[in-house]
């Protein structure tokens, strides 16, 4: 932490580029709760909400035609049971790969690592195809393979790095003590990975929660439909209406805002615990 | 082998562990037991089913005409990936996507390690600007196209309102392939900059206090501080953001079919847009699936060459 004072021109560049910055990351959402806030024939300024008289027939539009709580039950689901595969997967595949360097690891950690790189869309065909041959298609559990599958490159790529930042003098601590591996994994190295954890558990949630290009084609079923994929369609089915399609959009967000907000602390909380200092 | 011998000295004898050369050699060897290697078994199974084969499935279908649905296909070499060549779309959307990718992780980079320096100090309200700056980085890039489509758009967007207010004649944003090129890529930029944030916020923690204070009190000053001790221990940070953003702004996707829908004509596609363009629309299975290698080859080229060039100047602790 710098504690050093700052001169007086440079604190006021940096709060008015803070403001800046703020202002410039709220003005969508403004503008979305101000769409959402007016009826269509309402022509006013879109800078402007009209909070003191809310039309919520928006609301009950994204609801009714747009499915929205349907479909924010079922991005739960899937976002949920991912996530957790997706930590606890991913931190396992790290641990061999932080610690035995062995040629076929290097060689192992660069193949995970190149599969972050795949563009969900170039493997559209291929991996639709599959999905079909398998009866896959309109399954949570297809859906939920795919996105771990799509998760676990970046979790193993943040797991490795921050595992290589704890020392093994620890793992050597606990074998000596009569740890055996699976013990000093789940015991001593994963519990002190609580920050990678939460990260990678805020990456991969939002990621899965606001899958389009892949869900859009897993999960065709209206009762089935993820979040992202039902905001668009209703966007397709009323285009010119632009309020309902901007209230579903607030609806879309709300619950991973909420968790948002409940994991923050850990988020933040120091990203290598160095337990030996 | 006398590494090995060394480190059984080490894993024996307690006492010697706290010497620090026998430790060094003992890590470089790898002190457990190859059985360790079962703990990314279940992690490979999924990512060989569901990542591995769909890549090689899209190499071989790249060398057919196969239209995507239909049981036949026939073999037709590499014509697809001569196509791509003297395709003056293709060539468009591969222009539009390096600039997607290049221009994101530049603006990224500046703004998220000054963001990051700026909230990194102690004032009132920090963790709440963190949370605003960060807030986007939840939101769908559908969702977000859309709100920035508010913003944008020719009549009633909130950036003609104000012209027009001052005077001005509205500007049709994205009737402009120029407008609309820079749009998408500030609006990527903006939503995903939170993330280049925390990573060097991430970074600066790991930066001993008793290393700066120390320096201070030799009189090193603020720049010189910066100069010579954070920057180069950022480097780790500054690799993973970089490589991370560079991949994101290379497969950008949803935000272009939200925000310009590709247009005006195809100049906003990205390689992924038009490759959507060209299997769905066109039921080219084969031409499609020769891109989506291409654009995998891109990414991989330019995030290994990357990796190989930011790994050389890495500082340790």
């Amino acid at each position: 932490m710098n504690k050093q004072p700052l001169s007086a021109t440079l604190r006021t560049a940096l709060i008015l580029g803070l403001a800046l910055m703020a202002f410039m990351q709220l003005l969508p959402f403004w503008l979305a709760v101000s769409t959402a806030s007016k009826p269509p024939t309402d022509l006013s300024s879109v800078l402007i909400p009209r909070f003191h008289d809310i039309a919520w027939s928006n609301f009950e539009q994204a609801i009714e035609y747009g499915n929205i709580l349907v479909a924010i039950r079922n991005t739960a689901l899937v976002t949920v049971i991912a996530t957790v595969l997706v930590c606890v997967l991913g931190g396992m595949a790290a641990y061999p790969l932080a610690r035995r360097l062995s040629l076929f690891n290097r060689f192992t950690a660069t193949l995970i690592l190149s599969l972050i790189m795949i563009p969900p869309l170039s493997t559209i065909v291929p991996l639709y195809t599959l999905l079909s041959n398998l009866g896959a298609i309109n399954t949570y559990w297809g859906q939920i393979a795919v996105s771990v599958a799509g998760g676990l490159p970046l979790s193993v790529f943040l797991y490795t790095a921050f595992m290589r930042s704890v020392p093994t003098a620890l793992d050597e601590a606990a074998q000596i003590d009569g740890a055996n591996v699976a013990q000093v994994f789940f015991r001593i190295i994963f519990p002190l990975l609580k920050p990678v954890t939460a990260t990678v558990a805020i990456l991969t949630g939002v990621g899965v929660w606001n899958d389009y290009a892949l869900s859009n084609y897993i999960l065709t079923d209206p009762d089935k439909r993820m979040i992202a994929p039902a905001v668009a369609g209703f966007f397709a089915q009323q285009s010119s209406n632009l309020g309902a399609g901007a209230a579903a959009s607030l609806m879309a967000v709300v619950p991973i805002l909420v968790a948002y907000l409940m994991l923050q602390k850990m988020f933040m909380s120091g990203m290598v615990a160095g337990a030996v200092k | 082998m006398t590494s090995t011998l060394g480190q059984h000295a080490v894993t024996t004898a307690p006492g010697t562990s706290q010497a620090a050369p026998p430790r060094r050699r003992a890590r470089k060897s790898g002190f457990q037991s190859p059985s360790i290697n079962l703990f990314y078994v279940p992690a490979l199974a999924i990512l060989a089913v569901f990542s591995i084969y769909p890549v090689i499935s899209g190499i071989s279908l790249s060398v057919t005409n196969w239209d995507g649905y239909s049981p036949d296909r026939s073999f037709v070499g590499i014509s697809n990936y001569l196509r791509l060549g003297t395709d003056p779309i293709f060539r468009m959307v591969f222009t539009n996507t390096l600039i997607y990718g290049i221009g994101s992780t530049i603006i990224q980079q500046v703004l998220g390690l000054g963001l990051a320096l700026a909230l990194n100090r102690r004032f009132r309200g920090r963790s709440v600007a963190r949370a605003i700056i960060y807030l986007p980085v939840l939101v769908s890039p559908v969702i977000m196209g859309t709100m920035y489509y508010l913003l944008f758009q020719y009549n009633f967007g909130a950036l003609n309102t104000v012209i027009t207010g001052l005077g001005g004649e509205p500007v049709a944003w994205f009737a402009n392939a120029n407008y609309a090129v820079i749009i998408v890529v500030l609006v990527n930029s903006l939503q995903f900059v939170g993330i280049s944030m925390i990573i060097y916020l991430a970074g600066l923690q790991t930066i001993p206090a008793e290393l700066t204070e120390a320096a201070a009190l030799d009189g090193a000053g603020s720049w010189r501080l910066f100069r010579h001790i954070t920057l180069p221990l950022l480097q780790p940070a500054f690799a993973t953001s970089v490589v991370l953003n560079l991949i994101g702004g290379l497969k950008l996707f949803d935000v272009i079919r939200v925000l310009t829908g590709g247009g005006p004509g195809y100049s906003t596609n990205s390689v992924s847009t038009y490759l959507s363009i060209v299997y769905f629309g066109e039921q080219n299975a084969g031409y499609a699936s020769a891109m989506g290698v291409v654009l995998f080859l891109l990414i991989a080229v330019c995030t290994l060459g990357l990796n190989k060039l930011l790994d050389r100047g890495r500082v340790d602790l």
